[in-house]
């Protein structure tokens, strides 16, 4: 594994809503260009985890620093923090009032504050890397779900960030549509971004992660490469849930 | 019933056309005043709503004893509290400014309570979509969910507007010289009716098209549940 | 701010007039409770009516709810107090404002139960009348009942705000909580009578502004 400073380094990170308490203590570092997928059963804390490294929930304990940088500390500008880590939702959360080029834009204009032209020039080449450059004006009811997502993939990366938490991104769609979202992803990762992934496509996970991690209860039981995790698993935990979600 | 006493005292055209400017002017200060009051009322009820998404609690308390205070309290109370309050207390307001404030502060109340239920109706994900990318509460608010929260609650705030139109009217209370005011003003001058059904007639103009497109969007709202 | 308080909250001055007050705070809550009963009452017969779509009955029940959702209550008041006796009839003040706040209310609560009668499945109608009940039998037994539900929340916000014109009485002489407290305003030539009204009005209208947040959350399953 790489030797330089990780991207995401999350160390101990517990998480509790009032009486309940999802995350136990996880460790969590990435690597630069590295692709990291989180897999485990629902309630498992995986995707609790994920929102925890942009701050969407606050954990109850633990650091969490990105790029060096505490950003559980007070008195960070988590708006300033959250440019640099893209999220992408397993309910695409496109905003219905805007057309896809809109969405991309937003954020470059009211965050980075980019003049209006040149952020849709970059919102237009944002959306030309997920292959929607022609659907730039549609409005997201227009836009079937694998092109909302591959919209919302565009809307996380036109912010160019350290790093994009996708949260079970192919999870609400139709079969047919999740390859279209999965190449997108592939070509991204090509393109060296740094990403985690939280999701079910076991395939997509044994052909591109550099690193699996199966979570339980709260806790990361196993981890380690594809290969490792799928076919030489240590774990009796790990061994049912995969045995459950490949269906036999 | 005599006829001719009914049109004489409530349907005469020599008394319209001897009051009419005094009428028109009146409708322009009720003008005047729904211009000043709709936007100002507007944007405070959505700045109180905004707060209130926030979800910080001693806040929202303070906010919904402050908003549930004003809407026990008869708007005319408060018109005549910051009419003749104000001044008792050594400010020098005028009185189109004193029911104005008035009336923002009333209105905002009820923009606020329809904006709050527009925000709850939104879905969480798309804060938290706007927050990912990294922008502030008051922009995410501003940008993505203050938008759709108030196209989906268009005909509260449509139906709130009408209300507040019609509030005006109470202004007249205070002599601040409005439709109504110039209204009573009028009938004075000519001693028969005719000027304030002429007032009535006005506000029909005025308001029946926004009623009608209120019957239809509130039948279109029930449609889509 | 001594200065504030008074000339908002001084007490000498508010325990002179609170019996005044308080005499005008019974007159208050016999409007509102009038306005309330007849608003309401009228208001769902108009919709009950509604429902047989009879044409000419259904023309004259619309015009009637857009005069009253598009005028001024105290337009209605004055014209009431002022214009009428021009034709003869001379109502008093508080037969006029409770006549005119019950003919709004019951305008908008028409609109309301209507629209909770047309929101209710077309299923349950065909339902009833499958098992015999006539048209009139199924709107008082399976129809209104849902509906009542639907609407209770709307309605609630709108009967308060409507009653809170009672307060308008003042303007035609009716000798209720505000016109008390504004005389002795004069009188006083302070402010803290007009306070003794604010909670007055406090009293009636905050626990039915409690009662709507409760009713509201209560009711909310159906959006």
């Amino acid at each position: 594994m790489n030797r330089q400073q990780p991207i995401v380094d999350a160390q101990n990170i517990e998480k509790s809503f009032g009486d309940l308490k999802v995350l136990f203590g996880v460790d969590l570092q990435v690597a630069p260009q590295e692709l990291v997928f989180i897999i485990g059963p629902s309630g498992s804390g995986k995707s609790t985890l994920l929102r925890c490294c942009n701050l969407l929930e606050q954990p109850t304990a633990g650091t969490i620093h990105i790029m060096g940088e505490e950003i559980t500390a007070k008195g960070v500008d988590i708006n300033q923090v959250r440019q640099r880590i893209g999220m992408v939702f397993q309910s695409f959360n496109l905003y219905p009032h805007m057309s896809a080029l809109g969405n991309v834009a937003l954020a470059l204009r009211k965050v980075k504050k980019i003049p209006r032209t040149e952020a849709e020039a970059l919102a237009h080449e944002a959306l030309r890397r997920v292959g929607l450059s022609h659907k730039a004006s549609s409005f997201p009811n227009e836009l079937s779900g694998g092109q909302q997502q591959r919209v919302a993939i565009a809307r996380a990366i036109a912010m160019e960030p350290e790093v994009i938490l996708f949260d079970e991104p192919t999870s609400a769609l139709d079969p047919e549509l999740v390859g279209s979202v999965l190449e997108v992803m592939r070509e991204l990762r090509a393109s060296g971004m740094t990403m985690v992934v939280v999701s079910h496509e076991m395939r997509f996970a044994a052909e591109a992660a550099d690193r699996v991690l199966f979570m339980d209860q709260g806790l990361i039981v196993e981890q380690g490469t594809p290969e490792q995790v799928f076919n030489n698993t240590q774990h009796d935990r790990t061994r049912s849930f995969l045995s459950r979600v490949s269906g036999n | 019933m005599d006829w001719e006493v009914i049109r004489f005292s409530f349907f005469n055209l020599d008394s319209i056309a001897q009051v009419y400017p005094l009428l028109l002017k009146g409708w322009w200060m009720t003008i005047k005043l729904c211009v000043a009051v709709v936007p100002l009322g507007f944007a405070l009820g959505a700045m109180i709503a905004t707060v209130h998404s926030f979800k910080i609690r001693w806040v929202n308390w303070l906010l919904i004893a402050l908003v549930d205070f004003f809407r026990s309290i008869p708007p005319l109370v408060l018109l005549i509290y910051t009419v003749y309050g104000l001044p008792l207390l050594g400010f020098d307001v005028p009185a189109f400014g004193a029911v104005l404030v008035a009336f923002t502060i009333n209105s905002a109340a009820y923009y606020g309570e329809i904006v709050r239920a527009g925000i709850e109706s939104i879905p969480a994900g798309q804060l938290e979509a706007a927050r990912s990318t990294g922008l502030g509460r008051w922009q995410a608010m501003m940008h993505v969910v203050l938008p759709q929260a108030v196209r989906n609650v268009a005909p509260d705030l449509t139906s709130n507007t009408l209300e507040l139109i019609k509030a005006t009217s109470i202004a007249s209370v205070v002599a601040l010289p409005e439709l109504l005011r110039m209204g009573r003003v009028a009938q004075g001058l000519v001693y028969n009716a005719t000027p304030l059904i002429a007032v009535a007639v006005i506000y029909l103009l005025m308001l029946w098209p926004l009623v009608r497109l209120l019957s239809r969007l509130e039948r279109r709202v029930l449609a889509a549940r | 701010m001594d200065a504030f308080i008074d000339q908002f909250f001084n007490l000498d001055v508010m325990i002179k007039y609170l019996p005044d007050v308080i005499g005008g705070f019974w007159i208050t809550l016999a409007l509102a409770l009038s306005v309330i009963a007849t608003g309401l009452i009228l208001g769902l017969l108009l919709a009950c009516l509604r429902a047989f779509q009879w044409r000419v009955i259904n023309l004259g029940i619309v015009l009637f709810v857009d005069l009253f959702r598009a005028l001024p209550p105290l337009v209605l008041l004055i014209i009431g107090y002022f214009g009428l006796p021009y034709a003869g009839l001379a109502l008093s003040g508080f037969t006029i404002s409770w006549l005119c706040l019950s003919f709004v209310l019951a305008a908008f609560a028409e609109e309301i139960f209507w629209a909770g009668i047309t929101s209710v499945q077309k299923g349950q109608w065909e339902a009833s009348r499958s098992t015999g009940l006539s048209f009139g039998e199924t709107l008082i037994y399976v129809v209104i009942p849902q509906a009542l539900r639907m609407t209770i929340p709307p309605l609630t916000n709108r009967t308060i705000a409507i009653t809170k014109n009672t307060a308008l009485a003042s303007v035609v002489a009716v000798q209720e909580m505000l016109t008390v407290a504004q005389t002795s305003l004069a009188y006083a030539a302070n402010t803290s009578p007009l306070t003794l009204a604010a909670i007055g009005y406090l009293l009636v209208f905050f626990p039915l502004v409690i009662l709507s947040r409760w009713v509201e959350t209560r009711f909310a399953w159906k959006r």
